[in-house]
């Protein structure tokens, strides 16, 4: 009883943000964004960082953790029922948390290189693949325009076959549901919220502009780690 | 026959409100006209018909506080409007589809579940027709009448009612839309869909659609998704378009008949 009230401290981690320790189920806190809510301006309004950072992220992280919990304890029931219920939750919440986290580093103020083209290998397998690095852009904008209700338009690596592939999800389903073997290494968000506010209907004008603040270094790392 | 989205009970009055300044600000390409004349390359007139954009049946401001004359605006404006043009661009290229009312329009594009590419607008252009006129200025309240005692059959009581839809509403993953429906076993129901998905699709007849796609309402609520909800079921629905619908459902459900007939 006396380790519960222990573990209720916030340990400081990169990545998924940081964890708590609650009876030995993981749950998950909301990360900090490495920039400012306004540094990515005028590409992306500091008013949609602050909401879509601070109440959708958080919104999804809360619900995560709940479903989990739920998840737990249905488990340690053997309450099938229960478990099956839960699995769209899950898949919402969790992918929900997923995706944004990878698209906060996705994104970087022009001053710290948001918009810069990719050099290294990412740079050559993109040519390779797709002709030029404006042809993925155009390809990626057609395919997040076209995209009916909500949900992210990626590219990813087929870590297997070590081929570029662009593709889209509904709703929050991470890419990995696309093909076990895909790795993201940029995801941008469709979902209305992600660009409401300052484009109001007009989607194609925000994945115009969102590429001015795309941190293509972070994309390229990823890449070099899976394709050596 | 008419090729207009004409289908449900229909409160707006187009025509006088066309008239008034408040709809200068829309832009002027819309029109209530079904058919339109073109000429071709070669001077023969080729007719395209074509589906025209509804007004709501209240002026843009009328919602206010509780849907702003900005949120119409866009909405219905620049929203519904492009699903429209959308639509009537997607039909020129394809006259197979020609000659259909809205509502077999909808059931013949979704293919009984392997939608064709002009469902989701075909299918929004209809849904938000619906969805304003399922709200009123002064709306909220309560059902009266036969509606309500088909509400306390089968939900148990009002407040029950309202509490399912809610909930419903607020458990729906990503865009869509919430109904309140009469299934064909004369009973009523609350069914969630996705996107542009709607009960037509499997026959049962709808009474009250509410859009939870995030445009419907971000400019006013940001991401407050049950704040909205609430304020639709107590100050927008009308109870009133729900009646009259239901009025019409029961014509058809009782003489075992679902299918809106053809005009």
């Amino acid at each position: 009883m006396a380790l519960r009230t222990l573990v209720t401290k916030r340990t400081v981690a990169a990545g998924l943000g940081f964890r708590q320790q609650l009876r030995g189920l993981q749950t998950f806190s909301l990360p900090d964004l490495p920039y400012d809510y306004g540094a990515l301006e005028p590409a992306i309004s500091g008013d949609i960082m602050q909401l879509h950072h601070q109440k959708h992220h958080q919104t999804y992280i809360t619900n995560y953790n709940k479903a989990l919990e739920q998840l737990d304890d249905a488990i340690s029931k053997g309450d099938a029922n229960t478990v099956a219920k839960l699995h769209s939750a899950l898949k919402f919440n969790g992918g929900g948390h997923i995706n944004h986290s990878i698209f906060w580093k996705n994104l970087a103020p022009v001053r710290e290189g948001g918009g810069e083209p990719p050099k290294g290998s990412l740079g050559w397998a993109i040519d390779t693949n797709f002709g030029s690095v404006e042809a993925l852009v155009k390809k990626m904008n057609a395919e997040g325009a076209a995209l009916q209700g909500s949900g992210w338009v990626w590219l990813g690596v087929d870590k297997e076959l070590k081929r570029l592939v662009i593709e889209t999800t509904a709703n929050q389903d991470p890419l990995v549901s696309k093909g076990a073997n895909l790795v993201p290494l940029l995801g941008i968000d469709v979902w209305e919220h992600a660009y409401y506010l300052q484009y109001k209907n007009v989607r194609p004008d925000y994945l115009k502009n969102i590429w001015k603040v795309i941190n293509w270094k972070y994309a390229n790392d990823v890449y070099e780690k899976e394709c050596p | 026959m008419s090729w207009c989205c004409c289908n449900s009970v229909c409160t707006s009055s187009s025509r006088q409100l066309l008239a008034t300044s408040d709809l200068s600000s829309i832009p002027s390409r819309v029109s209530n006209v079904g058919l339109q004349q073109k000429r071709s390359l070669h001077g023969v007139p080729k007719v395209f018909a074509y589906y025209g954009l509804k007004t709501p049946p209240y002026k843009l401001d009328a919602l206010e506080p509780y849907m702003s004359q900005k949120m119409l605006e866009v909405h219905w404006g620049e929203h519904h409007c492009g699903y429209v043009e959308a639509l009537n661009k997607q039909l020129e290229k394809n006259d197979m589809l020609y000659g259909c009312t809205m509502d077999e329009l909808i059931k013949v594009t979704y293919n009984n579940g392997n939608p064709l590419p002009e469902f989701g607008v075909a299918a929004q252009v209809w849904n938000h027709d619906f969805f304003w006129e399922s709200m009123k200025p002064g709306g909220g309240d309560m059902p009266k009448l036969g509606l309500l005692q088909l509400i306390e059959k089968d939900f148990g009581s009002f407040t029950n009612f309202k509490e399912k839809f809610i909930e419903a509403a607020l458990t729906l993953f990503g865009s869509g839309w919430i109904w309140l429906v009469c299934k064909e076993e004369k009973r009523l129901a609350i069914i969630k869909t996705s996107n542009a998905v709607n009960p037509l699709v499997w026959n049962d007849i709808p009474l009250i659609g509410l859009d939870l796609w995030e445009h419907a309402y971000y400019l006013d609520y940001k991401n407050d998704k049950a704040n909205y909800v609430n304020v639709f079921m107590n100050h927008l629905v009308s109870w009133d378009a729900a009646l009259g619908r239901m009025a019409r459902a029961q014509a058809f459900v009782n003489l075992g008949e679902p299918k809106i007939p053809v005009a």
